[in-house]
């Protein structure tokens, strides 16, 4: 009888040695005469836990972790393939409580499958979407969509639907479909983990997104930092054309969707969707002003979707399980759910899909567990370099897309960055300034000069040089930027550098000397 | 303006007759040549813009606004440290100074011995278990100072 064990890899697995102990355990197996089949799963995204290697156990899957290859011949020992006691024995890893208490609707196979087994994701309800998809007319599955609620994952939550809605009604010879895979927000990695753990769900919900607006050309631009990502989606993709769920006739319904994946170039602003055309077009990633919006004239001049990968991941499911199963979850105009990425100085860092709702002081305490260096958590940023910075009165606020608006903050990706008491909030507000001074387009003035202009002037502040009249400017200059800018990257810059000001003030004082 | 060696003209021929059918052709055509010659000599920028039709200028351009490409030679290895808040949150800035003293040279700049490049990074995704760095395209997380020499250690012996 072959034994199976998962051993993950996805990218911070791989970080962490996962490489190593598939290595170690197929060899420890072999020495022993045990017949043993490795499964390179992706990550279940409890990051502490990696490399988490899983059995498979007729009553469902057995964790252990965090495996390092010297542990490897003590779990023979113990013989964990037949459940024997062994110390880093997790349990059943459906019942470990981080992942119980989540709610997986987009995540749900991402960790359980062999990412490149079209075999495997169709024995986990993979490709049942496309398959209602293409019983439906276009007008039935953007309205699907757009009952579900579902908004932008990327940040921007605007309504899927409705973008979806403008492209099908505008003519044209050629659409396309876009993902935007340029997963730049620091404490954000919800995009890499769907493309390293689920890839076949992202090319089926571009598929669907396709088939709902007459587009016959996607791309996904992916970002050259992540290698694993690229490498994975483009045998996903290759795997998914040779079985007919790509190409000129998709599943023999005469309709057709071609798929490429595309590599960027390291440019944070690329992120921004008309400067991703830009870019994929073959140009500098140089902001487009707006309108006309993409849905109109995008690719190519072309009438195009452009969404972020979870986004389009979540569309699978929407069509197959109909809108109110996803809209069901949620509160407010929030619905479905959001995959929160817990990073940083955290203690259990990883990543929570949960529906909207549940309080950032949930999140950072019940899943989180304070910090990883067991000081207080003093400051938290949500929503990448360009989301707000908050403290321990912000923490019970709900997490959905309205209340953070309310406080002058936003969801964005979900990414929520951890930092305890050593953090000096003057110097996280320099930083802010300074990664829009190195990454801005440079197409309008007050991102790309208020953002150099924004950095001296925290300086000045810090080795205090006129401190209050370098404030006032500071603040009229955040608000040059805010109001005259001409995208999110200028536009949203100030609200780090704001909220470090207005909620941390004491650290934009003077200093005790050295 | 230098003579190209054999080899390099080789494969910027081969990667420009490769892409150059496809939309939006030039960044698949710097990282092929990127991605063989370990980075993209001056003078692919002719030969690029002649096949694709674009003036000399808007090929630089492209080069010079995208962090990843490279017109010198870099390094036999490259190191990509994260300067990025969530690594910052777990000690990416005393893990740059401290790479930098080690490997004596700053951020895009090679070491005197010609085997790491180092560079900065706006986040890999590791970002629960940082600070993070790849080399070339092989990360590593939970990076200390001491794990860093450890790991430069090697990369040079390996030389």
């Amino acid at each position: 009888m072959t034994a199976t064990v998962y051993v993950p890899r996805d990218s911070t697995a791989l970080a962490l040695g996962a490489d190593a102990v598939a290595r170690a355990l197929a060899a420890e197996a072999e020495r022993r005469g045990i017949s043993l089949g490795i499964v390179r799963n992706g990550s279940r995204g409890l990051f502490w836990l990696e490399p988490l290697v899983e059995v498979a156990t007729p009553s469902g899957r057995l964790a252990f972790g965090p495996v390092s290859v010297d542990d490897v011949p003590g779990l023979f020992e113990a013989d964990f393939l037949r459940h024997g006691a062994h110390r880093l024995c997790l349990g059943p890893t459906e019942q470990i409580p981080y992942l119980q208490r989540q709610e997986r609707l987009t995540f749900a196979r991402v960790g359980r499958i062999d990412p490149l087994s079209l075999d495997d994701y169709l024995a986990h309800d993979g490709y049942r979407g496309l398959s209602q998809a293409l019983d439906w007319s276009g007008a039935r599955i953007v309205a699907e969509v757009t009952e579900s609620g579902l908004r932008g994952r990327g940040g921007a939550a605007f309504p899927t639907g409705i973008k979806w809605q403008t492209v099908q009604n505008v003519r044209a010879n050629r659409k396309y479909v876009v993902c935007n895979a340029d997963e730049g927000d620091s404490g954000t990695f919800s995009d890499r983990m769907i493309m390293e753990g689920d890839p076949f769900m992202l090319i089926e919900g571009m598929t669907i997104a396709a088939i709902a607006v007459g587009a016959t050309e996607g791309y996904v631009y992916v970002r050259s930092e992540y290698p694993h990502a690229y490498s994975t989606l483009q045998q996903a993709i290759s795997l998914a054309e040779a079985r007919g769920y790509l190409g000129d006739d998709i599943l023999g319904s005469g309709r057709g969707f071609h798929l490429t994946a595309r590599k960027a170039g390291g440019a944070y602003i690329c992120g921004e969707e008309t400067a991703l055309l830009e870019s994929l077009e073959g140009k500098r990633g140089i902001v487009r002003a707006k309108p006309p919006l993409p849905a109109v004239h995008g690719l190519f001049g072309q009438p195009t979707i452009v969404n972020n990968v979870v986004s389009l991941a979540s569309v699978p499911l929407i069509v197959e399980r109909g809108a109110a199963f996803y809209r069901d979850y949620g509160s407010g105009r929030s619905r479905g759910s959001l995959a929160f990425q817990l990073a940083g100085n955290v203690k259990y860092g990883g990543l929570v899909e949960k529906a909207f709702g549940l309080t950032l002081r949930e999140l950072l305490y019940e899943y989180g567990g304070g910090t990883a260096s067991g000081r207080p958590i003093r400051a938290v940023q949500v929503g990448g370099p360009l989301g707000a910075y908050l403290g321990e009165a912000q923490f019970d606020t709900p997490l959905d897309y309205e209340a953070f608006a309310a406080i002058g903050a936003m969801l964005g990706h979900g990414g929520i960055v951890v930092f305890d008491d050593s953090v000096d909030m003057a110097r996280q507000a320099r930083f802010a300034m300074e990664f829009c001074a190195i990454e801005s387009c440079g197409k309008c003035t007050p991102c790309r000069i208020g953002s150099t202009r924004g950095v001296e002037v925290i300086d000045r502040i810090a080795e205090g040089t006129d401190r209050p009249a370098q404030t006032a400017l500071l603040r009229d200059l955040c608000d040059v930027m805010l109001a005259g800018s001409l995208c999110a990257m200028g536009g949203m810059t100030p609200y780090p550098v704001l909220s470090a000001l207005d909620r941390f003030p004491e650290d934009f004082g003077p200093r005790d000397p050295l | 303006m230098t003579t190209p060696r054999p080899s390099s003209a080789d494969g910027i021929a081969t990667a420009i007759a490769a892409h150059r059918q496809m939309p939006g052709a030039l960044l698949p055509i710097l990282h092929a040549i990127q991605d063989q010659l370990g980075h993209v000599p001056p003078e692919a920028v002719p030969l690029i813009a002649t096949a694709l039709n674009l003036s000399r200028a808007e090929v630089h351009g492209v080069i010079r606004f995208y962090h990843h490409f490279r017109q010198q030679p870099g390094g036999d290895h490259t190191v990509r440290i994260c300067r990025a808040e969530a690594c910052q949150a777990r000690g990416a800035d005393a893990l740059i100074a401290h790479a930098k003293r080690a490997l004596a040279c700053d951020f895009h700049d090679t070491t005197a011995d010609g085997t790491v490049t180092l560079e900065p990074v706006f986040c890999l995704g590791h970002c629960a278990c940082g600070p993070a760095l790849m080399v070339d395209e092989e990360p590593h997380v939970q990076v200390t100072p001491a794990r860093f020499d450890a790991l430069t250690q090697r990369l040079r012996s390996g030389k």
